[in-house]
């Protein structure tokens, strides 16, 4: 079946390197020293643990449990004892650690007490969906968003298509590459698995054309019921919203996701996830990862989740170097980091080591206009920075920010070296923090006037009682002491009239 | 003549007109009172020596009080206010105290006698508890005022530090039994 494709707007053509790593098998990388889990390593709310230090625990038992519907259970990537449940540097743009789940490997590698599913097509869809929360499957492409969501809103809404995305962008990256040369038969079944659970009518895998072995190796296995789609190199063809401009030619709505125009897209790493939670009863504890950049043999390993970055760096030769910088993600939308220590979590995609850090200072923007050219999302950038740096949350709302996919393409073409997505996530940050801070302050303010209101009420009410008290006291004292008058009086009329009566006699 | 007239006209109309928007009616200045409130952070504290975070704003908009007397909001606030009232920015008041990252009350429970004391304190009716039953601090409607502190007898609240994602709460004193041990 031939589908039309349509170009999406802006984007750029990088070198892609992925050469580098993507001709050699991945390496399944040894255990470490320590396993170190985040509780948030997804979108959404953080889990909560449900272990105790000192607690021993087992390869894919929960150590975490979801909080809210938004989020996922974490689960012990390998056997071993909790050794510390504390703050850890982890990634984040922002260099701040968070809560962690620490574990000290026994070297067992002990499986906690897995069951497989019966066979998928059987199954409810709404089962599907449990099995793969429980499992901790969130989208492994790089943002993390909890899949069972996406597969809840699947099946409320009737699906058009469902687009498995491996359409892998960003240079250096690999790890989607790899996966699908090395397990294409867990991406296939993944794929009809998700169709089943969301019930779509048609059913896409996407792939970027320079990934002529991935493409040959899923072609063994589909059938009429998968289009499998080749697209033309060009960067961010991965972007949710791209790659459904480019198979559709629908635009996702601003503000709005891919389901309100019928469309579900999970990441190939995801379908295989899936399917091995679903088949085997194994939770999300590893995952692909591209090593590479500036490395003696760079290639990708099968990481077990919370694997310090440092040792996956070593399986590499990797050797520290002076100015070099640790980027995790890819070249464009990674984040640098100074700490190796941090661990690989479910979206961690990409180590790169990179000799060449941009230190070329800021200057300021002169208008040029490149940043517009090429942005996939049709946004303003300047305007967005010229706000982002004032601050003017109102004017960054009205300019769409929430828009910006934060892809890179403007920082990359900048004239000026403006870092711009950096600035853009920072202001993304503050107003989600002002938000979030204005709606309790709203409810403080509710909550200080309803008890202003109740205390005065109360005061009031004490003082009516206080007043109607005293005011039938006085009632009753006035009629007492005119009673007494009313008697004296009679008492003395009597007297008087008893004088007369005496008198006259 | 009659130009003369209308040109008379139109001066009185626009006095009358300007003289509407001069801000000191009753109806406006409750809405400059809003408007300043809704730039205070609504903690409610009283260390701007007003009752509460609408008494301080009321007292701005009367000119009675400056606005750089709310440790809470700190310099942020100040410039907020300076910005909607038209003023230069100045330093936070040392007089009112200091400004410092939010914390939430904590009562320790083990220690808490159940006098209700702190929850006749609380100016956002954040505390739950009953006469001679143990008292808690929900934690998601304290504004960090400290009042609860010196009205408690047996000194078991103290004040914790909120962390960046708000869910969770750390140390600040060492009074705290650390995570639950086995």
């Amino acid at each position: 079946m031939n589908r039309e494709l349509h170009a999406f707007p802006g984007g750029l053509n990088l070198p892609t390197h992925k050469e580098l790593t993507n001709a050699r098998s991945s390496l399944i990388t040894p255990l470490p020293d320590l396993i170190i889990l985040p509780l948030q390593q997804h979108i959404g709310t953080a889990s909560e643990p449900v272990v105790k230090t000192g607690d021993k625990v087992l390869r894919g038992q929960v150590v975490a449990r979801a909080n809210g519907y938004v989020s996922v259970p974490v689960h012990a990537s390998t056997s071993g004892r909790i050794i510390d449940i504390g703050d850890y540097a982890v990634p984040d743009s922002f260099g701040l650690k968070a809560p962690c789940i620490v574990i000290e490997p026994d070297g067992d590698n002990a499986w906690f007490d897995v069951k497989p599913t019966a066979d998928f097509s059987s199954v409810d869809p709404q089962k599907l969906q449990d099995v793969i929360r429980e499992a901790g499957i969130v989208g492994l492409g790089g943002a993390g968003f909890p899949a069972h969501v996406k597969l809840k809103e699947g099946t409320e809404t009737a699906v058009d298509t469902l687009i498995i995305n491996g359409a892998e962008c960003e240079p250096y990256i690999s790890c989607d590459d790899r996966l699908i040369r090395e397990k294409p038969d867990y991406i296939v079944a993944g794929a009809r698995m998700i169709r089943h659970a969301v019930q779509a009518r048609h059913c896409v895998i996407a792939l970027e054309e320079d990934m002529p072995e991935a493409h040959a190796a899923l072609a063994q296995l589909v059938d009429d019921d998968i289009e499998l789609i080749r697209l033309p190199v060009r960067y961010p063809q991965g972007g949710e919203r791209q790659l459904i401009k480019t198979l559709t030619d629908k635009e996702v709505p601003s503000g709005g996701l891919p389901i309100h125009i019928g469309i579900v897209m999970h990441n190939v790493g995801t379908a295989a996830a899936a399917y091995r939670a679903v088949t085997r009863g194994e939770p999300l504890i590893s995952r692909y990862v591209t090593v590479t950049g500036d490395l003696p043999e760079p290639r990708n390993l099968q990481v077990l989740l919370g694997t310090p970055v440092k040792h996956c760096a070593d399986q590499c030769g990797y050797r520290e170097k002076e100015g070099e910088a640790i980027v995790l993600g890819g070249p464009m939308m990674g984040m640098q980091v100074t700490n190796m220590h941090m661990p690989v979590i479910k979206t961690t995609n990409c180590v790169l080591v990179t000799p060449n850090v941009n230190r070329n200072p800021e200057q300021p923007c002169i208008r040029c206009g490149q940043c517009v050219d090429v942005c996939p999302a049709v946004l303003m950038p300047q305007e967005l920075f010229r706000h982002a740096r004032s601050r003017n949350y109102a004017r960054l709302r009205e300019y769409h920010l929430f828009d910006c996919i934060e892809c890179g393409c403007c920082s990359y073409v900048c004239p000026s070296n403006i870092r711009l997505v950096h600035y853009y996530r920072k202001a993304k940050r503050e107003i989600v923090q002002e938000e979030k801070t204005a709606r309790g302050d709203a409810a403080a303010r509710r909550r200080y006037l309803a008890r202003t209101a109740r205390l005065a009420h109360e005061a009031a009410e004490q003082e009516q009682e206080k007043m109607s008290v005293s005011g039938r006291e006085t009632d009753d004292k006035q009629a007492f002491i005119e009673a007494a008058v009313a008697r004296t009086r009679a008492k003395r009329e009597k007297q008087k009239n008893a004088d007369r009566s005496s008198e006259s006699e | 003549m009659s130009a003369l007239l209308t040109a008379l006209a139109f001066a009185v109309a626009i006095a009358l007109l300007l003289s509407r928007g001069t801000g000191t009616r009753p109806a406006d200045q409750d809405h400059l009172t809003d408007l300043i409130d809704a730039l205070l952070p609504q903690t409610q504290c009283g260390k701007c020596g007003y009752a509460g975070c609408r008494p301080y704003a009321a007292a701005i908009t009367r000119g009675d009080a400056d606005i750089n007397q709310c440790p809470p909001g700190g310099q942020h606030t100040i410039r907020r206010l300076a910005l909607l009232l038209g003023r230069g920015v100045k330093p936070l008041n040392p007089a009112f105290g200091k400004s410092g990252p939010k914390t939430v009350a904590y009562i320790d429970e083990n220690l808490c006698i159940g006098c209700v004391k702190c929850i006749r304190a609380c100016p956002v009716d954040a505390i739950v508890g009953a006469p001679k039953q143990m008292h808690t601090v929900i934690a998601e409607h304290c504004t960090g005022c400290e009042l609860c502190i010196p009205p408690c007898p047996v000194d078991c609240i103290s004040m914790l530090l909120v962390t960046r994602a708000g869910h969770r709460i750390k140390l600040k004193s060492s009074t705290l039994p650390a995570q639950a041990s086995p």
